[in-house]
């Protein structure tokens, strides 16, 4: 179960329960409201559905048929063309695939460990600094240098300009997410962090071996924070990243391929040139599925700790 | 799992630890002793000062003629001029327009569409039912924005979209919508509810759950309706979620979902008119035009005139709940 309402299966009570079997009136207006509920509900859910069928049914039709009608929810005729054509060079694909992952996998263990550290050691009301360095991290979302000056700082300064780390870097800590830990750090009992101290743990010690095991769901909720940071990551990519690097992080790859493509398709229009073989219109979606495909494969498995990233709340200072 | 759902904003600070005296001796002494705590700080410490506290001095760029050669210091002084230019090409004024109108439009249309959906999927009893529509519902906001642009590619292009294609079997003729600067608001406000609004009701939903439910047990036993139900009991007690979520989302006002109008718009100059916020105009300047002073001086005002109503929120937060407030 994916809601809040795992936690109580059966408890929540409707008024029109089987545990008050002498209501026998069901009452009309609770099956009317239950139909309107169903049906609100499976539409919404179906709108959210539907974008996604659009995108892989385009990538299964034949550019022909596409450039004769138009997209449509099924697909028109049947061709994996697009699809053998990514993958007939997978160079570029399979490249920044590799910088992806190796990103989003370093990013999410480097991001936790510092994120649950300070998390933990902020929220011990025994740390005198406690104050000022929270206020030090959350100011951060208060004000901020903006793009320019930051840019100037990141790509001149640091001379950090076609390089990963200028990307990897910024993504690795996000001030709300050492809040949240810092509130998911909050439940674990202060007895926990006395009885290591009477057993002669240093705070270091009773941290990593006593709190962080307890710690697994927000671990697991923040971990997964960060790994999507890294994998939807595109706009950092094309401020620092831009054409320099030869293997863009995957998103961003994703971003050039609706853009250039797009370009070259009007500049083919624009001379009066008859439209290259190249399928340009399937060959998108079908770069956007091989670049969404995995997250959404994952997704039924991580759901819940998305969920428990919004629930828990209280995103203060 | 540990966490309980809470309304945003209003858990208190529950464990209480040991509470440090007041004077420098024992500030000292506390210092000793939490010396390995301090270092588990740094390397965050480290982080914020290069990567946020380390720029900022370069927003003295919004007040300079800038050039690479003179730096950002060295570069000639020209006060408030750069302001000034962006406020009489009026151009300061359409952003701030668009921006606030964007997000009062998001913040209002979006939290009623997030009750409603909260309330609806607390009708459904099949967990079924339950559990497949709201995997559904969360996924927009899972995926990249960049896959938002690919879809409404699919959808508005006007060759080829799904849109179009639909119009021409239907007789009428197709609409070229990237030119037509007047349905974008619309198109944003979709896409954006679109992509929020099934997420943004797990909140509304975890107060529901959160509520008292002899509440319902005593109204069913009074013979209330379904919808007095709704009507009386829980929309007016997800009164308070609603106006400190409303509160929290005025404090960023004049922020913007970037990444979804740069997909969905990129650079199309014929859609600035109703389509462009701050956010988009600094990426622009800096990117397309490489123009640094415009770019900081649009940035900086946003960052000011943000802090401050961060500030007015957090004021009226504290005065009406001290354990309400941000900060």
């Amino acid at each position: 179960m994916t809601t809040p309402t795992a936690t109580k299966p059966n408890s929540p009570a409707g008024p029109a329960r089987s545990d008050q079997p002498r209501k026998v009136k069901l009452d009309s207006s609770e099956a009317v409201l239950r139909t309107v509920s169903h049906l609100g509900v499976g539409l919404f859910a179906l709108i959210c559905l539907l974008p996604f069928v659009l995108i892989v049914s385009a990538s299964f039709s034949e550019e022909s048929l596409i450039l004769e009608r138009g997209f449509s929810l099924l697909p028109q005729g049947f061709s994996t063309a697009a699809y053998e054509l990514i993958f007939s060079a997978p160079r570029q694909i399979i490249g920044s695939y590799v910088v992806t992952i190796v990103m989003t996998v370093s990013g999410v263990v480097i991001g936790l460990a510092i994120t649950s550290m300070t998390g933990y050691a902020l929220q011990r009301k025994d740390f005198p600094l406690r104050n000022y360095i929270s206020f030090f991290i959350y100011f951060t979302t208060l004000f901020s240098a903006g793009l320019a000056p930051t840019y100037l700082w990141i790509a001149r300064t640091l001379g950090l300009r076609g390089n990963y780390l200028a990307v990897f870097l910024q993504l690795l800590l996000s001030p709300w997410l050492i809040i949240l830990m810092k509130n998911f750090a909050r439940s674990v009992p202060y007895e926990i962090v006395e009885s290591g101290k009477i057993d002669g743990a240093g705070d270091f010690r009773i941290f990593a071996q006593l709190v962080l095991p307890m710690l697994k769901p927000a671990l697991a909720t923040i971990g997964l924070f960060t790994a999507l940071s890294y994998w939807n990551e595109w706009y950092l990519s094309s401020i620092y990243l831009g054409s320099i690097v030869e293997f863009p992080p995957l998103q961003y790859h994703l971003y050039n391929i609706i853009n250039t493509a797009n370009a070259l398709r009007n500049s083919v229009a624009g001379s009066n040139v008859a439209l290259s073989d190249l399928p340009s219109n399937t060959l998108k979606m079908a770069s956007a599925v091989v670049a969404t495909g995995p997250i959404v494969l994952v997704y039924p498995f991580v759901q819940k700790y998305f969920v428990s990233g919004i629930t828990v709340g209280a995103v203060k200072g | 799992m540990a966490v309980q759902p809470a309304q945003p904003g209003l858990e208190l600070p529950t464990r209480g630890g040991k509470p440090t005296g007041g004077t420098t001796a024992s500030f000292w002494r506390g210092m000793r002793h939490s010396k390995v705590l301090l270092l588990m700080c740094v390397p965050a410490i480290v982080f914020f000062l290069i990567f946020s506290y380390a720029p900022m001095p370069g927003v003295w760029i919004a007040f300079t003629n800038f050039n690479y050669r003179d730096g950002i210091f060295g570069s000639p002084f020209v006060g408030l001029r750069n302001f000034e230019f962006l406020a009489k090409s009026g151009q300061l004024w359409l952003l701030t327009r668009n921006t606030i109108l964007y997000n009062i439009a998001f913040i209002l249309i979006g939290n009623l569409l997030q009750i409603a959906l909260a309330v609806m999927v607390n009708e459904i009893r099949s967990r079924y039912f339950k559990k497949v529509s709201q995997a559904l519902m969360f996924l927009p906001y899972f995926v990249s924005v960049v896959l938002i642009g690919v879809i409404a590619f699919n959808l508005l292009n006007y060759e080829t979209g799904t849109l179009n294609n639909l119009i021409v079997q239907a007789g009428g003729d197709p609409i070229k919508l990237y030119s037509m600067a007047g349905a974008w608001p619309f198109i944003i406000i979709l896409a954006h509810v679109w992509q929020s609004t099934g997420y943004g009701s797990i909140v509304y939903f975890a107060a529901i759950m959160g509520m008292d439910q002899s509440m319902f047990e005593a109204a069913a036993i009074d013979g209330a309706s379904a919808w007095q139900r709704i009507v009386h009991i829980i929309l007016p007690n997800l009164k308070p979620t609603f106006f400190i979520l409303l509160l929290f989302s005025l404090g960023g006002i004049m922020r913007g979902n970037f990444g979804l109008f740069w997909n969905l718009v990129g650079n199309n100059a014929q859609l600035y008119a109703t389509t462009d916020i701050i956010e988009t105009a600094v990426y622009r300047m800096l990117l397309s035009q490489n123009n640094f002073t415009s770019s900081t001086a649009v940035g900086l005002y946003q960052s000011l005139f943000g802090f401050v109503l961060v500030l007015v929120v957090n004021w009226v937060l504290r005065r009406i709940n001290p354990d309400y407030a941000l900060f």
